[in-house]
């Protein structure tokens, strides 16, 4: 089995971000980067499906050259071996652009199944699992935190709020989403560390994917203008005594300063 | 901001290698040792298990030889171990450990035969078998070239008696590396034996009451006519002397790292602590005297980094390191001191509470000046060195 995994490099949970002074981008200087947190829940799928039914686990990643670092974490948690497109016209991609070169490094090494995070932390825009599924016209799943597979179909499950998990079964080749509760991603061992980086990488142009035109700055139909630091939030307040003045005064505070009711 | 992960002109170079090391060691730490603190604290131990469970991820064998289920690696991958390990808070726990991986057992790897190798050295690196290190007595500490317990001759056996206090994992270890007398009075007459506990006459007296490293067990120990085979010897007979002053070389730059990465985390809390904390109006750290007071610190541990990472580069690279070593141990120890008191007060009533970990810092950072060597007897090193 052909295991595909998707992972983002990105800013450290940690980092206190802030907007460079262009409002181009994020002040980078200090940034740690690490692998969108929920990527190692798919990191850790591909591992787990590769130790039961066996194949390889191929990781992907899209970014500037340091997102082989991501990569290599994964690598020394045990996958065999990465795709890095870090080519100059991947740069500036927007969902749909990242979308378009995933997809084509999935038929291009043809994956039987992929896993990628249910979103990468760093914009949040939880877009490319589905669009890569629509692009390749698989089933997908999104937000997955369990996983049975059993041959050609998959069994998930998905929350859904309210407590209530959602059971999916899935023809494959799919592509899953995933999210907490999935697993508990391993830690890279030292001899994985050790041998992360002899395992092979390789690399495609968007010349090599047949996307010229489509991915890049260039072919990106959304764009981010911008950035800025949100609206600092105004501290809590506690409301006291009578637990029936509490609710009416709440009432009271939702209606005339909130105005949300 | 993580200084000690920033790249440097100076050694350390990180590869790619300790940074994903780095990221498995504080992963380890904060799901694994942090969550169990409290509880270790509370109950003043852990369970034997942690050993086992720290060798199967390789943490008690990163330096030790490969041979004997260790990973060979630099130094530098201890260096992050160990800055990484303070997460735990529990610096008794750490203290264990690192007994276990750097004081008890490198001078197994360094002079021991196969035969020692295979049987005390290999189980201490999987955690198998818990060591500790035998050198303190009840009345010589600083004067080890004074240790009054014996090891006579006696055929192919040798007879140990004599007494043992402070010593770290001493209720539970399964062997000793054992600061003995087989010769003449003075630093000449000292070896070094390895003790299994399971010898007739050997007893575990009281478990001390410290100050601090609550989860830690430091104990006294009685030797009563054990008898031990000769081939328990390390190195040669009348020469440990100068085996244990080198292994105090790498339990003091343990010490010195220990400190300084301690230091560095108590900084991190005090100004997540001082933008919260509010008198007057405003944040605590908006108190230009305590700011200036913060920066002061950073400057000064970020020396002690320096000193201390000189030494680590000196001690990797198995050059002369006693003076920067002694030098690393006396100043970052002696800094700790230092800054922990005034972040304790910065802080105010609540470092003074259990729930802050700056409280429980100020009693555990104490020992620094005092175990492995007092800071007094780094000057006298020092000066000696120097021909003072
Ligand atoms: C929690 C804990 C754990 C320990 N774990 C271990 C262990 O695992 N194994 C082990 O062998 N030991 C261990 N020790 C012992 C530790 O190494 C000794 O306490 C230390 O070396 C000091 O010896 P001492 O206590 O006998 O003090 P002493 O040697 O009696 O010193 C008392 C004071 O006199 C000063 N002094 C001594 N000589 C001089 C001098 N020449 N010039 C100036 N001042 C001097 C000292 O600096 C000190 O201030 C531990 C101690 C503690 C508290």
């Amino acid at each position: 089995m052909k295991i595909g995994v998707f992972l983002k490099q990105v800013p450290d949970t940690e980092t206190k971000i802030r907007p460079a002074g262009d409002g181009s981008g994020i002040e980078s200087g200090d940034v740690k980067w690490i692998v969108s947190p929920y990527d190692e829940f798919a990191v850790e799928a591909g591992l787990q499906l590769k130790e039961k039914s066996g194949g390889e686990v191929v990781v992907v990643s899209l970014g500037p050259a340091r997102t082989l670092d991501a990569a290599r974490t994964a690598l020394a948690m045990g996958a065999d071996r990465a795709v890095i497109l870090d080519d100059e016209g991947f740069q500036g991609s927007d969902p749909l652009g990242t979308s378009r070169a995933l997809a084509a490094v999935a038929r291009k090494e043809g994956f039987d199944i992929i896993f990628c995070g249910r979103q990468a932390i760093d914009e949040d825009n939880n877009q490319v699992p589905q669009i890569v599924a629509g692009l390749l016209d698989w089933p997908h799943a999104s937000w997955v935190n369990s996983f049975e597979s059993e041959g050609e179909m998959a069994t998930v499950k998905r929350p859904i709020g309210g407590g209530k998990l959602e059971v999916v079964k899935v023809r494959l080749p799919a592509v899953f989403s995933c999210t907490k509760g999935l697993n508990e991603p391993r830690y890279a061992s030292l001899p994985g560390i050790m041998k992360a980086k002899s395992k092979p990488v390789a690399r495609y142009t968007p010349a090599d994917l047949e996307l010229d035109g489509q991915v890049g700055a260039s072919a990106a139909v959304v764009q981010l203008t911008s950035y800025q630091m949100p609206q600092a939030r105004p501290s809590g307040r506690m409301l006291e005594g009578e637990v029936g003045d509490q609710v009416k005064e709440l009432v009271r505070l939702l209606r005339q300063e909130a105005k949300v009711l | 901001m993580d200084a000690a992960t920033k790249t440097a002109s100076l050694p350390p170079e990180w590869t790619d290698e300790h940074t994903m090391f780095r990221k498995t060691a504080r992963d380890f730490v904060e799901k694994e040792l942090a969550p169990q603190a409290e509880e270790w604290e509370a109950n003043k131990g852990f369970s034997n298990d942690m050993f086992k469970r720290l060798g199967e991820m390789g943490f008690l064998g990163l330096g030790h030889p490969e041979e004997y289920g260790g990973l060979g690696l630099d130094y530098w991958f201890t260096v992050i171990w160990l800055e990484e390990l303070v997460r735990s808070r529990s610096a008794g726990f750490n203290m264990a450990m690192t007994v276990q991986s750097d004081m008890a057992t490198p001078v197994i790897a360094d002079i021991g035969t196969e035969e020692q190798k295979q049987e005390f050295l290999a189980p201490a690196i999987t955690g198998e078998k818990i060591a500790a290190l035998g050198i303190s007595e009840p009345a010589v500490g600083s004067d080890v070239a004074n240790l009054q317990t014996t090891a006579r001759r006696d055929g192919d056996d040798y007879i140990i008696n004599g007494a043992k206090t402070f010593i770290t994992n001493g209720s539970r270890a399964d062997f000793i590396t054992l600061g003995v007398r087989t010769g003449d009075a003075g630093f000449g007459g000292i070896s070094l034996m390895l003790f299994p506990t399971d010898t007739k006459g050997f007893s575990v007296g009281r478990l001390l009451e410290k100050v601090g490293n609550h989860s830690s067990d430091t104990a006294e120990l009685a030797f009563d006519n054990c008898r031990i085979p000769a081939r328990y010897m390390l190195g040669q007979e009348n020469m440990g002397f100068y085996y244990i002053m080198q292994n105090f070389q790498g339990e003091r730059l343990v010490a010195a790292l220990m400190a300084v990465a301690g230091m560095q985390m108590l900084w991190d809390d005090a100004m997540d602590y001082g933008n919260e904390r509010e008198a007057f109006g405003r944040p605590i750290l908006k108190f230009q005297v305590w700011r200036h007071k913060l920066v002061e610190h950073l400057t000064a541990i970020e020396a002690a980094r320096r000193l201390t990472y000189y030494a680590c580069d000196l001690f990797e690279r198995e050059e002369p390191c006693v003076e920067a070593i002694s030098m690393a141990k006396l100043y970052a120890c002696d800094l700790a001191q230092k800054v922990v008191y005034d972040i304790q007060q910065f802080f105010g009533g609540y470092g003074y509470i259990e729930e802050y970990h700056v409280a429980r810092a100020f009693r555990d950072l104490r020992l620094l000046t005092i175990g492995g060597g007092t800071a007094e007897i780094m000057k006298e090193i020092i000066g000696k060195g120097r021909g003072m």
